[in-house]
């Protein structure tokens, strides 16, 4: 932690309180203490850094070292509103300051201008609720570009004849070629499709005083040792902190946001590490807890001017139309070593199927599908085997001894549709370790979400095949009930009867409180959240510093 | 953990079940029981077995050691499988010792059923031990009479299997179950932490990006 971090008190009334340090906040704080803010962050996780990090598989996959933690915050899952939901575990996310960007892929797509505009594109969809948003790709390309050059993006600007119009070209080149990377352009060309290199939010350079990628092959769940993964906290907490306006609170979980009888928010209240309750307060409160906490932290701090909790007055949508990304993977091994398991997890992707014609393909949806490997030894032995290998044996041992080094996966990343039964509410009967309602997730896909999923596996086994692959196979495509991204529950509209925020990022229904995360965003784009989150944090971060420097948030 | 947990990894998992899930439940405890292990094997003293009785160990190294055969490599036995899995089960996985407890009884009746005159599984020869993990994993499908009364085999030799693989591949640098990294070696997965390009065979003539000769127009 750096040193010249301030202390703020919590009676201390700051310009800002933020929730949650991880893409969407690490970037406005750092924005915000720039612009001369005196800013509180507030994370529930522990502050790790560099040091704490491990290639320890069962420390970081088993014990939960940079994830919330199954057993502490058990969560509930259903699939419709009509169910009751049982107890299992039904999300992953980041827990630890920098949140899910310390141990993500690092897959940085920008959205296209299509995302943007969709629904008069394409049309009303029976039983989604699909809508435009309220900007457009336009307003959001600077900030992609700041996201690029500030965070820190390779990749190979023109190289997809798919990609939306670009300011500047990447700041730096992609990262090296994988085996993976080589067999996916060679057979995506030989297919007529337009591979390129993957944008990856991990260094092929050293930049900004961090390393570059070593390739050392513990990438995807784990939290990178040298800083070369573009994470929150390398690339923006750490110049928060330096302001010296900025305090990163860890250990800090927030259950409730208070407000005063006026209906404004005046602080965040918490638990520290040993349970004690506290108040910081604050001019204005920030939420980027993502998209499932955020919701859940407002829906736990109904009050009686907010009965159906914060902000949910005027649209009652808080929580609602959840969004997971549909996937799809496959699997292929061939003849000769690939040793993909050395390095990040993608080095080439294609966009050809972006945006699919729903006269032709039956369905609404578009996707891309990328090359890789992530696997680690247990996990593959247990789950990466072709599913008619023996179970056990000397011919069990031959295989796995034989595909570790050959195997390479395609994966398939599509669109999901708003539905407004998809959700994260408050489970009425379970309760986490702090006494805290638990999060129930309730959520079935789109029939159209699975059919493209199953249509963007067809494409991967024929890229499998014109690869020459030995032998392929897919993971079947079944209704999800896990979720990683976590997208558009608080989504950002004009109106405040469908929307949560307004393009502020401001709540339509709590003048001093801001939402930005994976809950702002509409639609959920083709697979890759991260890169939009980051650049509408950006852009919240000026709205938001223009309306507090017009005396627009002051009591 | 799932691991993967990756994103779609844990997806994929989750779709396959039990495994993936056991271990992500277990996990934590594992790094335990791998050093544990390492440690009884390099003491070269006679191990003091926590959870299994000497004859019990005797059959569990059996059982391992066809799961992962040692053949012209190493396999479980060469790991310190056995001991992994003794110090799992008053740790992390002692919610198994149940499984075991019924499971191993089973087992036995069912060896004595099946060949008469072999007592125990370990005393059995290598191919019909071989016949009797597929008559507990064939039970595990098929509506055969047998079903009922090899259910606790059947969960117990999941159990086994998962926690051998574990105890076999398990980080060599972390925990040090997986014994002299023979399970490494076995999948050729290098022990370093840095690696330069080319990484593999397909990526070693590569002649650097290169845009395709015609970029087709689909916009």
């Amino acid at each position: 932690m750096n040193e010249e971090q301030p202390k703020y008190k919590t009676s201390d009334e700051v310009d800002f309180v933020i929730i949650g340090s991880g893409a969407a906040g690490g970037i406005l704080a750092k924005e915000l203490s720039t612009n001369g803010f005196r800013v509180v962050v507030l994370e529930q996780g522990p502050y790790l850094t560099e040091a704490d990090y491990t290639h320890n598989e069962i420390k970081v996959l088993g014990e939960d070292l940079l994830t919330n933690h199954p057993k502490l915050q058990p969560t509930t899952f259903r699939k419709t509103p009509q169910d009751k939901a049982k107890q299992q575990r039904a999300l992953i996310y980041g827990r630890s300051v920098g949140g899910t960007s310390v141990h993500f892929t690092a897959n940085f797509w920008r959205f296209h201008e299509i995302d943007f505009i969709e629904r008069s594109k394409v049309g009303a969809i029976p039983s989604a609720n699909l809508v435009d948003w309220p900007i457009q790709y336009a307003d959001l390309e600077p900030y992609y570009t700041k996201v690029e050059w500030e965070i820190g993006v390779s990749g190979l600007a023109g190289a997809s004849p798919f990609d939306p119009p670009r300011s500047k070209p990447y700041p730096m080149p992609p990262l090296p070629v994988k085996s993976s990377g080589v067999i996916f352009e060679r057979a995506a060309r030989q297919l007529g499709w337009n591979p390129f290199p993957a944008p990856m939010a991990i260094l092929s350079q050293p930049r900004a005083g961090r390393s570059a990628c070593v390739n050392c092959g513990f990438c995807l769940s784990f939290g990178c040792e040298v800083g070369a993964k573009s994470s929150s906290l390398v690339a923006a907490i750490r110049v928060a902190e330096r302001t010296g306006r900025c305090e990163i609170r860890p250990d800090s979980y927030v259950h409730r946001i208070e407000t005063d009888a006026r209906g404004r928010a005046v602080g965040a209240a918490y638990f520290d590490k040993d349970k004690n309750t506290h108040l910081q307060k604050a001019k204005a409160v920030i939420v980027c807890a993502n998209g499932a906490e955020t919701p859940r932290l407002l829906l736990m701090s109904a009050n009686k001017h907010f009965p159906n909790g914060l902000a949910n007055n005027s649209s009652g949508v808080v929580g609602k139309n959840l969004m997971l990304n549909s996937a799809a993977i496959s699997m292929g091994v061939f003849d000769h070593p690939l040793n993909d398991y050395k390095g990040f997890a993608v080095s080439r992707i294609l966009h050809d199927f972006y945006e699919l014609d729903a006269q032709k393909v039956g369905f609404y949806g578009g996707g891309g599908l990328d090359g890789r490997f992530d696997a680690t030894p247990i996990g593959f032995a247990l789950n990466g085997l072709p599913p008619d290998t023996p179970k056990w044996g000397g011919a069990f041992k031959k295989t796995l001894a034989e595909n570790f080094t050959r195997t390479m996966e395609v994966f398939s990343h599509g669109t999901s549709l708003p539905r407004e039964e998809n959700s994260f509410s408050l489970d009425p009967d379970l309760k986490d370790a702090w006494g805290l309602p638990a999060l129930r997730m309730t959520y079935k896909d789109h029939p159209d979400d699975l059919k493209l999923a199953k249509w963007l596996n067809d494409r991967a086994l024929e890229l499998l095949d014109a690869a020459g692959a030995r032998k392929k196979w897919s993971y079947p495509i079944t209704e999800q009930e896990f979720a990683v991204h976590l997208l558009g529950t608080c989504r950002i509209g004009n109106d405040p009867k469908t929307s949560v925020i307004n393009t502020d990022h401001r709540t339509h229904d709590v003048k001093n409180l801001f939402l930005c995360d994976g809950s702002s965003l509409v639609t959920s784009g083709r697979g890759q959240p991260t890169m939009t989150i980051e650049a509408l944090a950006f852009r919240a971060a000026d709205r938001i510093t223009a309306l507090a420097k017009s005396g627009e948030l002051s009591a | 953990m799932i691991n993967e947990l990756s994103r779609r990894r844990f997806l994929s998992q989750a779709g396959i079940g039990v495994s993936a899930a056991w271990v992500s439940a277990h996990w934590p405890e594992m790094v335990s029981a791998a050093t544990h292990a390492h440690q009884a094997m390099q003491s070269g003293v006679a191990y003091k077995f926590e959870f299994f009785t000497f004859a019990e160990a005797t059959e569990i190294d059996a059982l391992s050691a066809r799961i992962i055969p040692t053949d012209d490599t190493p396999g479980a036995r060469e790991a310190g499988v056995l001991y992994f899995i003794d110090r799992a089960l008053v740790t992390f996985a002692n919610g198994d010792q149940q499984k075991y407890r019924e499971g191993l009884p089973e087992l036995q009746s069912l060896v004595r059923e099946k060949f008469p005159g072999v007592e125990k599984f370990s005393a059995a020869t290598a191919e019909q031990q071989d016949e009797l993990l597929h008559t507990m994993e064939a039970s595990q499908t098929e509506k055969s009479p047998r079903r009922r009364s090899l259910k606790s085999a059947q969960t117990f030799l999941e159990a086994l299997r998962i926690q051998t693989i574990a105890g076999f591949l398990i980080d060599p640098e972390v925990g040090l179950g997986n014994r002299g990294g023979v399970g490494w070696k076995l999948i050729a997965r290098e022990p370093e932490h840095s690696f330069q390009p080319p990484f593999g065979y397909y990526d070693k003539d590569y002649p650097g990006w290169q845009p395709a000769p015609k970029m087709a127009d689909k916009k």
